[in-house]
């Protein structure tokens, strides 16, 4: 078991030179191994997908004629005598934050390659994901029973339930995946292939510690766009 | 990994945690309290908008990136606003066809 030895250290590069850095002729993304340049471009792309479903929301409540359901009230839960809005979005929310906070923990373990500690990590975040696709999954069933449809709801503007299923479908989708994948990397990690090198079953490429940053680029992602999904659709 | 190390004191992750629960905890309390109107939209927008960069600079590790990076991420995200403001344009006079159709047709 390998403990960091190395004093940890604030790197801030700096900021000047960014036309240099762009002009260089040989890469523009200076320090940052290519797997995470790719991760981040696609983030990029997901958030204009993300950005045009929540834009297509806008423009749907804005125009809808019918008065738009209260989220406070859909999504409520009843808790004995009394009427707790949002209870289950909040606990979804609370849970999502958990996961990121020990996905971060976990890329700064890989950084300093405590192989244990970034495999447990990254199993927790994955247990705390998929317990939040659970809790989806429950939503989903409490709306479908009570009536709503993607083209009709008992609530208000039949609007609602498209852009509910498709918001929240995706992101859903989104976790689900990641959760897969965080599965396969704690197993990775956990089997020491990120300290052997070994050769990844599908890519054939050398397996790294930088694999755990662009999973934790990913995850912290799909909290990222629950933040808006949270704010805009179930609090607005 | 050889190049661009990035190593940051547990501290700094915690304390982001933390904040990141406290405004949650926040936007929930504005659903809670019953804000409405421009108070509650802006409350909402000012968490979401803490939470979000809070979690790109410092979870993504974006705080610590070169420039070129991140200008690569967020200058393209401006386009995004150019479309919110477009389509907020548009819905509204989808409303106005709308309410003219059904005040012709009596719906």
């Amino acid at each position: 078991m390998e403990e960091s030895t190395t004093p940890v250290q604030i790197t801030v590069p700096p900021n000047e030179g960014m036309v240099k850095d762009w002009a260089s002729d040989q890469k523009a993304f200076k320090g940052v191994p290519w797997g995470k340049a790719m991760m981040w471009i696609f983030l990029v792309s997901d958030t204009f997908v993300f950005s045009i479903f929540l834009i297509s929301y806008m423009t749907v409540r804005f125009s809808a004629k019918s008065e738009w359901p209260n989220p406070s009230e859909v999504f409520g839960l009843h808790i004995g005598d009394y009427n707790v809005p949002l209870l289950l979005i909040a606990i979804m929310t609370f849970i999502l934050i958990t996961s990121s906070g020990t996905m971060a923990l976990a890329v700064k373990y890989g950084y300093e390659k405590n192989r244990k500690m970034c495999a447990i990590l990254m199993l927790a975040t994955a247990i705390f994901g998929a317990s939040f696709v659970g809790m989806q999954a429950f939503e989903w069933t409490k709306l479908i029973m009570e009536g709503v449809r993607p083209w009709a709801n008992p609530f208000g503007a039949p609007q609602f339930g498209s852009i509910f299923f498709m918001v929240t479908g995706f992101h859903g989708t989104h976790v689900t995946i990641g959760v897969i994948f965080l599965f396969i990397m704690a197993r990775k990690a956990w089997r020491g292939d990120f300290d052997t090198g070994r050769r990844g079953f599908f890519t054939s490429q050398k397996s790294h510690y930088e694999a755990v940053e662009i999973m934790g680029l990913y995850w912290h992602f799909v909290d990222l766009v629950w933040v808006f999904i949270f704010a805009f659709f179930y609090l607005w | 990994m050889a190049e661009g190390t990035q190593q940051h004191p547990l501290k700094i992750y915690f304390f982001v945690w933390i904040l990141l629960f406290v405004f949650s905890a926040f936007s929930y309390w504005v659903d809670w309290y019953g804000f409405q109107s421009y108070t509650r939209w802006g409350l909402i927008l000012l968490f979401m908008m803490l939470k979000a960069g809070f979690i790109c600079a410092i979870f993504m590790h974006m705080w610590w990136e070169r420039l070129p990076i991140i200008s690569a991420i967020l200058l393209p995200c401006f386009a995004i606003l150019v479309f919110v403001f477009i389509m907020w344009h548009e819905s509204y006079y989808t409303l106005l066809i709308r309410k003219l159709f059904f005040l012709i047709n009596g719906g």
